[in-house]
């Protein structure tokens, strides 16, 4: 395997609701390589959304160390973290996120407006099969072509991490396995890293790694022999 | 408490800075409304209640000498109720204290008894003694700015001589309620005051024994003025009529009441620009908030609660608003409505004028302004209704744009990305962007009406006192003197130079309308008198016919090359016709002006002169004013500079207060409309703004997403205000014009740059509040949740 991009170690996290302590993760060790796309599979509540949140910049664990290649993301300021998710991450929402009052194309040369080196929004959105609704608001589209203009939005930066938390979790069927397609298809032509958080487990089949999180801790980390392609999935 | 009521609270106590703003805005119209609407009721019941008590007369009437046997006939005019016949005359006087001499108008009263018209209100001391000739009662006013009290002694000529008046009472009346001399228009109280003394004591002094030269007469229940006057002006004209007229035309009674007229304009106005606002943001506010309430109000109709019982509940953010606004309001506005008439005071004397608020104008100002929060809550209450529990409880589809209106004329490759977002987020709401906008609007307007008033006032000293009347002194001979006396006023000491004049009473008529006027005869080499309009040029005098205010002129109806009948209330009396050579736009009085040449061939006189104006060494001013003092030819000096300080300082005092009320009251205004306009967007695109704080915008960026378009609004308002307060300020100069004054329509570039830095200010305070909100975005929430 190639140079680790992401260094995970001993990380903890500790929220304190009221006067409960929530040990959402315990201990996590993880590395991610270049151009790999990994699924995190995992029932509510059990961790993969924090490690999700560490990995993006969007939170700092309690405990133990993050770094994205040589930053240290467990001592960054706000600002540093900011810095960060703007030059190296994108994102992708369960929600799409789209801001409301600009078209599809306006959306994802918004993020191209504060990228160093961006993609052409034009070819993000052909990547992703839009160039025919380029012009459209957010109110003119169907979620999965919302999701589509939130996965062209989110690799418009280049990022060297492509973060996505349930992107089909209020999709339906048919519009679901497209976007996984835009995944797949992203993460293939730009080598993109890819992190897809899940509880659907057939969604796990098309990465080259599956990690399976319960109450805070990685109780498996499984390499996929063969992916299979997204289309071919059923669920 | 019922769960509704509790959910109430706490979203009232969650939302308490927008309550807060707008319970602010609900406070100053109030207050202004308690303010105003008071201080009108309370000074108009004043004057109501001090002419009827005092018994105040209804027609007035100067003559030279009448003998006192002529009352008869003036008791059998039909109409007439009472007479008082008296004597005034006006002397001048040596102030304690005072360098500049000052100038005394002597009333003469019954030795026993009170008057029977324009009675007086004894303030402090006694009443005159029969048998002491020297005791006087003299005006509070004068008294005050003065600082005399009952036991001091001031000089005055009479009948040539100096003769002490001992002050034995301090008194006010109905007659000087606004105690002001001859045809000016601010009141000089330290030099000019009114003084009541024994008809016994005057008459031999002025040679009025068993004569009168002032009439005052009171109107019987259905009496006509206007033929009480025209009768009266016949009897008198023999003796020297000056012509007889009725309260409109008494100075002191005038002022009070255009004053009173204002107050009650003001009173509407002012309030109701406020409660518009009000009610704007009542409207926006509760919008949202039952927009974000939505799930809750689909689920409160799913458990069966009715429509009316949910509209009251979010009625509620109103009621609050307005019970707030009234707790602050009331006192408010009454502690400013004490501060109003405190002021009142120094201008007009009342025995009693106390800001009393009656509890039913303070129920009116709850129910009008309630009323206004109610018409803002109607449209939020209606959509309440109109929400089906089902629908109510699914999220709302995404908001729907367009193209903005730059983008659609092809203009977006000039239009930033962020700034698309602005003007379109402001173009889905066209109507919530125009009220705030005129909102903001009216606040500009509101501080430039404010600061008017201090250009207005420097405007009218500028033509008043530094480009027409440039001497330093101005003396009035008791009697008119050949033109030689103008070399004796030139070799008095200090005295750099004396320009003559001739001012002569007279009765301008044009058809059936007439006007008394005192014409000024000025000469032809004159300097420091001049005659100026209101865009400060220098009008000429032509050798011939006469020079008319352009307000005198519209009440005479005439116009340049029309021959007015001018009858002379002096001397010969003579009745001429002449032209009207040309009309002046100025500012204070209605005035008549004629070369001195052509005036003495009118009044068929030598070269005569009634006085002069003088250039005078500073330094040796105060020598010709204590020789001024003791010149018994001379009856009168004003002394400009301390007729301007006068000035000055009376108007500051009560434009301070007015305008520092309107000031806090206009970025009240602002603040409420930008911060309620921006919380309101924060909370409408929170989400949208942290998904772009996690896509890596910084704070800094997304701040000027949410507060640009706050920032374009106020921008768009400010020039909106300027044009908005000039117009209103065109609307008082017309309202408030009268014989008395004209409001030059002049606004300065430091009130416009005030008002921009007042607006901009308030609304950055309000900007940098809403910008800490930014840094509590929670940006993890917006991973998992949909709004």
């Amino acid at each position: 395997m190639p140079d680790t991009v992401f260094h995970v170690r001993k990380v903890s996290k500790v929220y304190h609701m009221g006067e409960v302590e929530v040990h959402a993760l315990r201990g996590v060790d993880l590395e991610l390589f270049p151009g790999e796309f990994v699924v995190l599979l995992g029932p509510s509540g059990s961790g993969k959304s924090t490690l999700l949140n560490i990995l993006g910049g969007l939170d700092v664990p309690t405990s133990g160390e993050v770094f994205y290649l040589d930053h240290n993301l467990t001592a960054a300021a706000p600002a540093e973290l900011t810095r960060y998710r703007r030059e190296h991450v994108g994102f992708v929402f369960q929600f799409y996120n789209l801001i409301p009052s600009l078209t599809a194309l306006e959306n994802t040369a918004l993020v191209t407006e504060i990228a160093e080196n961006p993609l052409d929004p034009r070819e993000c959105l052909r990547l992703v099969g839009l160039e025919e609704r380029l012009n459209h608001f957010p109110a003119q589209m169907s979620g999965g072509e919302q999701q589509r203009v939130a996965i062209a939005r989110a690799i418009a930066k280049r990022p060297e991490v492509l973060l996505c938390d349930e992107p089909t979790g209020a999709l339906d069927y048919p519009t679901g396995k497209l976007v996984l397609e835009v995944l797949e298809r992203v993460n293939r032509e730009l080598g993109t890293i890819t992190v897809v958080i899940t509880h659907n487990v057939v969604i796990a089949d098309m990465a080259d790694r599956v990690i399976r999180i319960s109450s805070g801790e990685i109780i498996d980390i499984h390499k996929n022999e063969k992916k299979v392609a997204p289309s071919e999935l059923t669920w | 408490m019922t769960a509704l009521n509790k959910k109430l609270l706490r979203d009232l106590w969650r939302m308490r800075g927008q309550l807060i703003t707008v319970a602010l805005v609900v406070a100053c119209g109030i207050a202004t409304y308690v303010t105003m609407r008071g201080s009108y009721e309370s000074i108009a019941n004043a004057q109501r209640d001090y002419y009827a008590k005092y018994r105040f007369a209804d027609v007035f009437a100067s003559l030279k000498r009448a003998p006192d046997s002529l009352e008869t006939s003036i008791a059998a005019i039909p109409g007439v109720s009472k007479i008082q016949t008296r004597i005034v005359v006006e002397v001048t006087l040596d102030v304690p204290g005072l360098p500049e001499p000052a100038l005394g108008r002597l009333v003469s009263i019954p030795e026993r008894g009170a008057p029977a018209l324009n009675d007086l209100c004894l303030r402090r001391g006694r009443s005159i003694e029969p048998g002491r000739r020297d005791e006087v009662l003299v005006s509070e006013a004068f008294a005050n700015a003065n600082r005399l009290d009952v036991g001091a002694t001031i000089g005055a000529v009479i009948n040539g001589r100096w003769e002490p008046l001992r002050i034995v009472g301090i008194a006010l009346s109905p007659e000087y309620v606004y105690e002001i001399r001859g045809a000016e228009v601010f009141p000089d109280n330290k030099r000019f005051g009114v003084f009541w003394m024994s008809r016994e004591a005057l008459g031999p002094a002025f040679n009025m024994e068993g004569g009168f030269n002032d009439v005052s007469i009171s109107l019987s229940p259905g009496g006509s003025e206007a033929g009480v006057i025209s009768r009266l002006d016949n009897l008198l004209e023999p003796y020297g009529g000056l012509g007889a007229y009725g309260r409109y035309d008494q100075v002191s009674n005038r002022f009070l009441s255009d004053e009173i007229v204002q107050d009650r304009i003001t009173g509407i106005f002012i309030p109701a620009i406020f409660l518009a606002v009000a009610a704007f943001l009542i409207h926006v506010v509760l919008s949202r908030l039952v927009h974000t309430q939505r799930s809750a109000i689909g689920l409160l109709k799913a458990f069966g609660f009715s429509n009316t019982s949910i509209g009251l509940h979010f009625l509620g953010f109103s009621i609050f608003a307005v019970l707030l606004g009234t707790l602050l309001g009331v006192p408010l506005g009454i502690w400013l409505g004490r501060g109003l008439s405190r002021l009142y005071q120094d201008f007009f004397r009342f025995p009693e004028l106390r800001f009393a608020p009656t509890v039913n104008m303070i129920v009116s100002a709850v129910a009008i302004s309630g009323g206004a929060a109610c018409f803002g809550a109607l449209n939020a209450l209606r959509s309440v209704a109109a929400l089906p529990p089902a629908e109510a409880m699914r999220p709302e589809a995404p908001a729907r744009f367009r193209p903005g209106f730059a983008e659609r004329l092809g203009l977006q490759r000039f239009v930033s990305l962020s700034a698309r977002m602005i003007l379109r987020n402001l173009e889905r709401r066209p109507w919530k962007a125009t009220l705030s906008v005129v909102g903001l609007a009216f606040a500009g307007a509101i501080l430039i009406v404010g600061f008017y008033f201090y250009d207005a006032i420097e405007y009218l000293v500028r033509v008043e006192f530094q480009r027409a009347a440039r001497e330093d002194v101005g003396i009035t001979f008791n009697e008119p003197h050949g033109s030689s006396a103008r070399y004796s006023v030139e070799r008095l000491p200090g005295v750099l130079r004396a320009e003559p004049f001739r001012a002569v009473p007279a009765r301008l008529r044009f058809e059936h309308r007439s006007r008394r006027v005192g014409i000024l005869g000025l000469s032809d080499d004159r300097d420091l008198r001049r005659i100026v309009d209101q865009n400060l040029r220098v009008i000429d005098l032509p050798p011939e016919g006469i020079v008319l205010s352009e307000s005198l002129a519209r009440i005479l109806g005439v116009s340049p090359g029309d021959t007015i009948t001018i009858e002379v209330l002096e001397g010969q009396r003579p009745v001429r016709r002449v032209m009207v050579a040309g009309t002046v736009q100025d500012l204070i009085g209605t005035s008549a002006y004629m070369d001195i040449s052509a005036l003495n061939r009118l009044m068929r006189e030598g070269e005569t002169i009634s006085g002069a104006f003088l250039s005078v060494d500073s330094l040796v001013a105060p020598g010709l004013y204590s020789f001024l003092k003791k010149t018994p030819a001379v009856s009168g000096v004003n002394v400009r500079e301390a007729m301007l300080q006068s000035f000055r300082n009376t108007i500051a005092e009560s434009l301070n207060l007015s305008t520092g009320a309107l000031i806090a009251f206009a970025c009240v205004i602002a603040f409420g409309i930008v911060y309620n306009g921006a919380l309101i967007a924060l909370s409408e695109r929170a989400h949208e703004l942290a998904s772009l704080r996690v896509l890596g915008f910084t704070r800094t960026e997304i701040g000027w997403m949410l507060l640009g378009e706050q920032a374009i609004l106020a921008g768009v308002s400010i020039p909106m205000g300027f044009l908005l307060g000039y117009s209103i300020c065109g609307l008082l100069v017309y309202a408030m014009q009268s014989e008395l004054y004209r409001m030059p329509l002049v606004i300065s570039g430091r009130t416009y740059a005030f008002a921009f830095i007042t607006i901009t200010l308030a609304s950055a305070i309000s900007g940098l509040l809403i910008a800490r909100k930014i840094r509590n975005l929670d940006l993890v929430a917006v991973l998992k949740a949909r709004e």
